[in-house]
């Protein structure tokens, strides 16, 4: 490949303004990281000095030439030129006009040429490995040398070779950038030099590198294009062809203005793509069975919709893990970086048409277990001696195999009964614990759940209570119960409270509810042991009675104040009499400000916001919560927390318990009943009928030679290796990290099992087995090949929000930029085929993690903006901590659908684009999900009969704003969006709430802070900055 | 009949004395007479009807000059006067105008008696002359009762609080008595209920369609503003300080709890109806934990925040001892028992201290703000009451105990709380403030009975205290026409300054009350009593000896002592006053023992002294420290009469050979062919002789030929009736026969002239031995008569 595409490098190291959108984020600060992967490292890689990246964009010129550049001399040249002819790259506003410097018009105006190589970087990056050969032609390298700006002929041949239809992805930026940013057009006017970069990026040769090289396949380059370019530009003209809507301010047109065709610009196509990626999985393995015979086998991705076949290994949908074949030694982790970690997701729903697991029982004896490491029984025993001996696959320990247990061995040396009993032949399974697994010996209660409405002013007024009373009859009626059973064995109690609590006595003996009333907050108790919680079912007559009367009993209340900590005490000591455990569905408006323990005040104060105290906007208060915490899972009370608030109330704090309990959050500001009861109700009622389980304590095991030594989730820990779970439900992971102890050998492979004792919904104790083996390697391009790049995502999402309670954001930013380019320069030097330093290659499973990283950069714990509510990042923050691949990998790269041409009358989902501005048009109609937020966004220009259709109003005009649900119309696209949207809600662990947004108006900001590959709203690079970024980063490695 | 019998037996009159008392132009009259005529009148008993004119002659004396007093008795013949009383302008004396002072008609001028202030009559007497007076300066009149008109009359309150730890068959009973209670209260009372076992609660009566109700820990100690605050009581208080409007609300707000029983007494009677024991389990050997403190703390701030100086009952049932939180007097462990007194007098009682002193503060707030707190205590191991008994003897509640509220015992007593006078109101008072007034020469010392200090200093008050002094007012917060104080004085006039010829000493005591039908009332009674030389008119000193008060008196000052003192001590002392008693008025020739003699006024008093050394009041063998309190809390209230009583029981006999007879309370009463009725007060014994309990149990009151049998069976009987329909409260009612075990409680009280170690000695067949090793009188008397002739002594 050519040299000179990457000519530039050093002068893309100054252009570290440009990044402006990180804030400094990469800057090294000089506190030395607390947080990182295998520590050590990323203090050695906070490479950039501050110094530079703070460099003004006039200090571009000033640049040394880097050593190897000497042939690249010229450019540098260019590169003072072009700086003296663009002194001030004025801030040129991003598409909505913020003040915020475009990292790309920065980059641009400082040093043009920094973009070409930004392009040539990203179209190495692309045929790194295998394109080599075509580009190496030297022409285009000099003629980027020395006609820097008189690159129209590209460009304009590029032009015209679009192809016709607008909605080539290089024609849709064209059209919007006149409207939305004109300012930019005049003022940067750098003319990017194209030459060098015509190229055949797009050239669509198929990549028939080895899976493992950078961007592969996935570049369904439009054929089109090609022709226009051959192979003359080489590996770059593709890249620059189009304009870079995403980057509005950054490559303005020549200074000619409008007219001048944006040949400069990266292509936005050409980087890989996780739609992409989504949708080949999806094609290769969607809707096939998917057999987890094998050791270390890589699953589909979360995302691919296949069927499990267990058949020795648990399901990817209790356990991923981010790379399923571990380097066989410590050092080979340590170089690579690439975190070993399982999610676990114990409870995890599981299809229909999978079978749900069997149940073992063992009778008096309990499970059979290793004698040495207390392994529970399962497929990696080895029967030995006849059947009479079992070694264990964990610590190879030979034990003697019970009496009752024995059976004789085949030719083959496995039990003759192997696939009668599923410990010996699955992966997932549960056995019936016995008494020695119960509490003081004793049969556990089935659980009880507690509703617990705050009944203050806020919630009275707002109809809140009322809404929730008349819900609870239903749900009441849905109660969990195990399959079988005719009713719910769950017992259900209510309180109410506001600067006291209300507890009632429900007994079904009674004629009528009887309220006691607790003012005593200080030291709480229950004041009734009969009749607190009852079976729904007997006690009915009473509870509606009851629920009835709620909201007349405090329609006129005056009292604002709340409590909050004695609230949960109440149901600890509830359960605690009960002597069960169960969960407490709290419904909470304000900040707890009576006087009782747990009373906090208001320490929001966005002062704080990227500065080093930044973190104790995250941290809990301590004290009696974290008591709290202890004490619920103690008794295995589970916290849920429905909160309505309509200003700060420290969430940090108030969802500290939840967030150890196992316990979700949901919050819902400025609560009105009209636009947000449905949504709040969706949410309560998922949340009610929820796959759980109770009081569980979970226990990784793993063979020797590695450990688990890092737990993140809802969960407490009283010691190191037991994961604690007031409960734990269908939507809650565990994310594991694993350490070498020894060395791991690639004949015996890594096994672990992760053992979930817990009480089932009907009261009965199990043990929840899942198992899992995977390959050990001592070439890390095995480890490469089988990296799960979701799972990566979410366990360095997870140790990111971990690591901000303890260090500035800065910091955690930083690490999480470096350890990306870490692993990616791990690959590069130990696994790709040699090629240019200045080629960005990527492993063929991780080529779409820088994506998802920037994405996790600009999350709203993790982006430090005071436009962000305080509340709202703790929130998210927590919720982070508790989320499984499948929740993270969409928080982070949210669905975006395109609904105004799809085929109404087809069963399957329109496929998703990506989520970046230049992917909308006027006249569409999107819907955008997350898992928490869900959008239908209409283009300025949506057809009339599109909005009659859908909402039956004869334009967008006359659309309302707070809309939240579409009107039912009979009409097929009416129909087909409408059961999208319902799908879709059914199918995510949270309801969300439809917000519609229209193109240009205010609320589409909120709408726009999702579209994760342009440049952040509240900061953060678009995706295109932050590839060249951690390119240039891998490349300050790699010499 | 019974007190007639009394009289007879214990105090034969001897021939009418001729000492003049009083005015000498009046009628004659015995003391006998004059004292007499004083109690139904005046409620006044004094020790000493002529009063000892120097400190140094009154000391010696030996008893003090003191009084019993009963400041509500029943007067139907006295109709009370609807203006308010003339007090003395005098702003440290305010004594009322009586019929003792001097009044000069033409100037409508009058002299204070206490003080010797002219006073001007106020404007509403101006037509007063020497043929028309007012009610209050006739000298029939020297007890008076005013109404006051001024002022709101809040209604009573009564606030139940109710254990909840009993067994089913109690609280079933428990609740039935509640529940009819309802139905005596005055309609327009208010009526609150909390419950406690292991937790308490406080019922909101008022509400519809849910039954509310105020939770508390029963474990832990909540000032009054905390409980206030948690019941929500405070912001209507702080909002009814702003603005009188709000003050309905006010009321509505605060009458949560307490509400009209008229109002809600369907409600209650469902709330009671549906009352369960506490839920929460007791396991094995365990007692259930009961929050009787806490309970306590929550009802006194519930009434002290709402309804502060107004009439109000806390009625407090239990069942068992409080076991947790403040005011706990046992643990829960079965294995630790209830202290004893062996417990006590080694200091072992864990809880005593600390339990008695939250009570105290207890009762001492309950009755700054005017309520007073019943205690019914039903069960048959002790409850606790010993350190509780201040709640009722500070405040002037009642103390009953039983064996279960299941027994006839608890529901009738119960009933007569709520007794009706001949007016039909009820017989109770509230907030009731005793003041003493004494001329110079006298100076109040104390008093003993319900009551507590309102530490008013002044100059009636004597430096010396004795019961409760330093003070000349005493609130008594609940009252009733029986309510008796034993009052305390001291003569202060010098040895050397006579007290001029004919001079009297005077006292006034000045109760004001709430009357039971919510009127505020002031009763005045004055008294004067004659000056006497004691060393020229001992003899008149003597003889205006009231035997039967001073024996009460003393008894109430051993008693007091005993509450705080050693038994022994308190016996010594009582010992040393007889004999000293005896030394100063018995005639004897020195060192001859044989020759000592006591007059007439005095020869029942040693007799008193032995039985009291007897009773239960200062002995404390045999009686669980629960019973002495409950004794002795009855004996420092209740009338002259009953306390005679309970010092020496009184026996009748009932036989063929004649009507019933009063006998002495002595073992050779006890004989075969007789029947036996013994009232002790707190007991009713029926006895039957040996003989009596054979025909008895042959079934000849069967025969119709035996019917003479079968009416001596049934006049004890309904003599019984008699006291048992009375009494309050109710006595234990026991029918035993010779050899019966219930006979010991006869055996216990009679005089053991014979006892085992005598028997043979007597030589009689008469009457029955008693087995004890305790003196009889006559040994009792033997060795007073010695010691106070011994010069030694």
């Amino acid at each position: 490949m050519s040299q000179q595409g990457y000519v530039a490098a050093p002068p893309y190291s100054q252009a570290q303004p440009g990044m402006g959108g990180y804030q400094g984020g990469f800057g090294t600060g000089p506190a030395q990281p607390l947080y990182g992967y295998y520590g050590g490292p990323p203090q050695a890689f906070t490479a950039p000095p501050t110094g530079m990246m703070k460099l003004p964009v006039s200090s571009a010129a000033g640049m040394p030439p880097p050593p190897e550049s000497s042939q690249y001399n010229p450019n540098v040249h260019q590169n003072g030129a072009h700086h003296q002819r663009y002194p001030a790259p004025p801030a040129v506003s991003a598409s909505y006009g913020q003040p915020l410097q475009s990292q790309y018009n920065s980059m641009a105006s400082s040093a043009p040429p920094p973009t070409q190589q930004l392009t040539n970087q990203m179209s190495a990056m692309n045929f790194g490995n295998y394109a080599s050969g075509p580009m190496q032609s030297p022409p285009p390298v000099s003629s980027v040398a020395q006609q820097p700006f008189q690159t129209p002929p590209p460009s304009a041949m590029g032009q015209p070779q679009m192809p016709p239809g607008a909605q080539s992805p290089h024609m849709s930026p064209q059209m919007s950038p006149p409207q939305l940013q004109p300012g930019n057009m005049q003022m940067a006017g750098q003319p990017m030099t194209g030459p060098p970069m015509s190229g055949p990026l797009m050239s669509g040769q198929p990549m028939t590198v080895p899976p493992m090289t950078g961007m592969g396949r996935p570049f369904p380059g439009p054929p089109a294009c090609q022709p226009g370019y051959p192979q003359q530009a080489g590996q770059f003209g593709g890249n620059m062809a189009g304009p870079q809507p995403g980057m509005p301010g950054a490559f303005p047109g020549a200074p000619g203005g409008l007219a001048g065709p944006p040949q400069k610009k990266l292509d936005p196509d050409s980087i890989p793509s996780i739609t992409q990626v989504i949708e080949d999985d999806q094609g290769k393995q969607g809707g096939k069975v998917y057999k987890t015979n094998l050791r270390g086998q890589v699953p589909p991705l979360v995302t691919t919709d296949f069927t499990i076949e267990d058949q020795g290994n648990a399901s990817p949908r209790f356990i991923r893990c981010t790379t399923y074949s571990l380097p066989c030694t410590a050092d080979l982790a340590k170089q690579c970086q690439v975190p070993l970690a399982s999610i676990i997701k114990p409870f995890a729903s599981l299809q229909k048409n999978e079978t749900p697991l069997y149940v073992v029982n063992h009778g008096e004896t309990g499970p059979i277990r290793c004698n040495r490491c207390k392994a529970y029984m399962c497929p990696y025993m080895q029967f030995i001696d006849g059947g009479r001996r079992y070694q264990c696959g964990f610590c190879n320990c030979v034990n003697e195999v019970p009496v009752f247990y024995f059976q004789h061995l085949d030719h083959m040396g496995q039990r003759m009964d192997i696939y009668e009993r599923p410990e010996l032949s699955l992966g997932s399974y549960e056995f019936v614990a016995t008494m020695d697994y119960c509490k003081n010996n004793k049969p556990p209660n089935p659980p009880a759940y507690i509703f617990m409405i705050d009944v203050s002013y806020n919630n009275i007024k707002s109809g809140l209570v009322k809404l929730i009373c008349d819900e609870l009859k239903n749900l009441l009626e849905n109660l969990p119960s195990e399959e079988g059973m005719e009713s719910s064995a769950i017992k259900v109690g209510f309180v109410t409270y506001n600067k006291v609590l209300h507890f009632y006595n429900v007994k079904s003996a009674l004629a009528q509810p009887q309220m006691m009333v607790v003012s005593d907050t200080a030291e709480m108790f229950v004041p009734l042991l009969d009749g607190f919680l009852v079976n729904y079912q007997d006690s009915r007559a009473v509870i509606y009675n009851l629920l009835d009367q709620i909201p007349d009993m405090f329609a006129d209340t005056n009292e604002s104040e709340t409590v909050f900590v004695p609230v949960i005490q109440a149901g600890v000591e509830a359960f605690k009499a009960a002597e069960c455990s169960g969960k407490l569905f709290i419904f909470h408006s304000s900040m707890p400000s009576a006087e009782a323990p747990g009373k906090l005040k208001n320490r929001d104060d966005k002062k704080l916001v990227n500065t080093e105290k930044e973190k104790t906007l995250f941290q809990p208060q301590k004290g009696v919560y974290e008591q709290l915490s202890k004490d619920c899972v103690a008794q295995g009370c589970c916290v849920d927390l429905f909160l309505f608030p309509s200003q700060y109330m420290d969430i940090a704090t108030m969802a500290d318990v939840p967030s150890h309990t196992g316990g979700s959050v949901y919050k819902y500001n400025n609560f009105q009943v009209e636009t947000d009861g449905e949504h709040f109700l969706r949410d309560l009622r998922k949340d009610v009928q929820k796959s759980i389980g109770f009081d569980a304590i979970m226990r990784v095991r793993t063979s020797t030679g590695f450990r688990a030594t890092e737990f993140f989730g809802a969960i407490h820990m009283n010691n190191t290796t037991d994961v604690e779970m007031a409960a734990v439900d269908c939507d809650k992971a565990i994310t594991v990290e694993f350490k070498h102890d020894d060395a791991l050998s690639e004949e015996t492979g890594a096994l672990m099992q992760c053992a979930l004792l817990y009480t089932t919904i009907n009261g009965q104790r199990r043990l929840r087995i899942h198992n899992l083996s995977l390959n050990c390697s001592l070439q890390l391009s095995e480890l490469f090949k089988s990296c799960e790049t979701d799972s990566l995502v979410n366990f360095f999402s997870k140790s990111a929000c971990r690591a901000i309670l303890n260090q500035p954001l800065k910091n955690v930013r930083e690490i999480l930029v470096n350890q990306t380019a870490h692993m990616l320069a791990c690959y590069r030097k130990n696994c790709a085929s040699p090629s240019a330093a200045s080629q960005l290659i990527l492993p063929d499973a991780m080529k779409v993690f820088p994506v998802y990283i920037n994405s996790l950069m600009k999350t709203a714990p993790l982006v430090g903006s005071t436009e962000l509510s305080t509340d709202d990042r703790a929130h998210q923050r927590l919720a982070i901590m508790g989320m499984g691949v499948e929740d993270t990998q969409l928080l982070l790269y949210p669905r975006l659908t395109p609904l105004h041409n799809m085929d109404v009358s087809s069963e399957a989902l329109p496929a998703p684009v990506r989520c970046s501005e230049e992917r909308l048009s006027d006249s569409g109609m999107f819907l955008l999900e997350n898992g928490h937020s869900m959008f239908l966004w209409l283009g300025q220009a949506s057809p009339p009969d599109l909005i009659q259709n859908i909402f039956n109003l004869p334009s967008l005009a006359h659309l309302q704003g707070n809309m939240c649900a579409l009107p039912e119309l009979d009409n097929p696209l009416s129909i087909k969006v409408r059961s999208i949207i319902s799908g879709l809600i059914e199918k995510r662990a949270n309801s969300m709430k439809l917000q519609i947004v229209r193109q240009k108006d205010k609320p589409e900001m909120l709408f726009r802070q999702f579209l994760v590959e342009d440049k952040g709203l509240h900061g953060g690079a678009s995706y295109m900055d932050f590839l060249c970024y951690v390119h240039r980063e891998i490349r300050q490695l790699l010499t | 009949m019974r007190y007639l019998f009394l009289k007879r037996f214990i105090s034969p009159l001897s021939k009418p004395e001729d000492s003049l008392i009083y005015n000498t132009s009046s009628v004659m009259a015995t003391y006998q007479e004059f004292i007499q005529q004083n109690e139904d009148r005046d409620g006044v008993r004094f020790s000493w009807n002529l009063w000892p004119s120097s400190r140094l002659e009154a000391t010696r004396l030996v008893v003090p000059v003191s009084c019993l007093f009963t400041p509500l008795k029943e007067r139907p013949d006295l109709p009370p006067v609807q203006y308010e009383p003339v007090l003395c302008s005098r702003a440290n004396c305010k004594a009322v105008l009586n019929p003792l002072c001097q009044v000069d008609f033409r100037a409508k001028i009058w002299a204070c008696n206490f003080c010797f202030q002219r006073n001007p009559f106020p404007p509403s007497y101006a037509g007063i002359s020497e043929v028309n007076q007012p009610a209050e300066l006739m000298p029939q009149f020297s007890t008076i009762e005013y109404i006051v008109q001024r002022g709101p009359t809040p209604p009573l309150i009564f606030l139940y609080v109710v254990d909840t730890c009993l067994e089913e068959e109690d609280l079933q009973a428990l609740k039935e008595s509640l529940q009819m209670s309802l139905s005596l209260l005055p309609p327009n009372a208010l009526v609150g209920l909390i419950t406690f076992g292991r937790m308490v609660q406080v019922h909101e009566l008022s509400c519809e369609g849910i039954a509310k109700s105020y939770v508390f820990r029963g474990t832990k100690d909540l000032s009054s503003k905390q409980i206030q605050e948690m019941l929500g009581l405070t912001k209507a208080a702080a909002s009814g300080q702003q603005g009188r409007p709000l003050a309905p609300q006010d009321a509505a707000a605060s009458c949560r709890f307490l509400q009209p029983v008229h109002r809600v007494d369907m409600n209650l009677t469902d709330l009671l109806g549906e009352l369960q024991r506490d839920p929460w389990p007791v396991p094995q050997g365990k007692r259930p934990l009961r929050s009787t403190g806490v309970a306590l703390s929550v009802a006194v701030g519930l009434l002290e925040g709402t309804f502060p100086n107004t009439g109000a009952r806390v009625m407090l049932f239990i069942g068992g001892p409080p076991t947790q939180g403040p005011g706990m007097v046992v643990g829960d462990e079965l294995k630790t028992p209830i202290r004893s007194w062996h417990d006590i007098q080694k200091d072992n009682a864990r809880h005593l201290k600390k339990a008695t002193k939250y009570y105290e503060a207890m009762a001492n707030r309950s009755a700054v703000n005017g309520h007073c707190i019943d205690i019914y205590a039903c069960a048959l191991d002790q409850t606790g009451l010993l350190e509780m008994k201040c709640l009722s003897n500070l405040t002037g509640g009642h103390i009953v105990m039983g064996d279960s509220f299941n027994t006839s015992l608890f529901k009738q007593t119960f009933q007569r709380v709520f007794s009706k006078d001949y007016n039909g109101d009820f017989r109770m008072a509230f907030g009731g403030v005793l003041e003493v007034k004494t001329s110079r020469e006298v100076k109040v010392c104390g008093t003993i009975g319900p009551c507590v200090s309102l530490n008013a200093k002044g100059s009636c008050v004597s430096e010396n205290e004795m019961g409760i002094g330093g003070t000349s007012q005493w609130k008594v917060c609940g009252i009733n026409p029986s309510t008796t104080l034993a009052l305390y004085f001291e003569v202060v006039n010098q040895h050397n300054a006579p007290v001029p010829q004919g001079g009297r000493g005077v006292i006034q005591f000045v109760t004001q009350y709430q009357h039971s039908n919510t009127q505020r009332r002031i009763r005045v009674t004055t008294i004067a009593r004659n000056w006497a030389d004691a060393q020229s008119q001992i003899q008149h000193i003597e003889s205006s000896f009231d035997q039967e008060a001073s024996a009460v008196l003393m008894a109430r000052l051993g008693v007091f002592r005993a509450e705080s003192e050693e038994g022994p001590d308190v016996l010594r002392w009582l010992d040393r006053q007889l004999i000293r008693l005896c030394q100063k008025f018995g005639q004897f020739n020195k060192d001859d023992p044989t020759s000592f003699k006591l007059s007439e006024s005095l020869s029942l008093y040693p007799q008193f002294m032995f039985h009291l050394r007897r009773s239960p009041f200062l002995q404390v063998f045999n009686n669980s420290p629960d019973e002495s309190s409950y004794y002795r809390h009855h004996f420092v209230r209740q009338d002259l009469t009953q306390s005679l009583i309970m010092i020496q029981p009184i026996l009748y006999s009932y036989s063929f050979h004649g009507p019933p007879e009063p006998v002495l309370l002595d073992s050779s009463s006890i004989l075969p062919d007789r029947i036996l009725l013994m009232d002790t007060f707190f007991q009713l014994v029926i006895y039957h002789g040996e003989t009596i309990a054979q025909w008895r149990k042959a079934g000849y009151q069967e025969m119709a030929e035996y019917e003479n049998f079968k009416q001596l069976l049934l006049a004890p009987l309904d003599d019984a009736q008699e006291i048992l329909q009375t009494r309050f409260p109710m006595p234990r009612y026991i029918d035993t026969e010779h050899g019966g075990s219930q006979a010991r409680f006869l055996l216990s009280k009679v005089n053991p002239s014979q006892t085992h170690n005598n028997l043979y000695a007597w030589g009689q067949e008469t009457g029955a031995p008693i087995l004890t090793d305790d003196v009889s009188l006559q040994v009792f008397m033997d060795h007073l008569k010695k010691l106070a002739v011994s010069s030694s002594a």
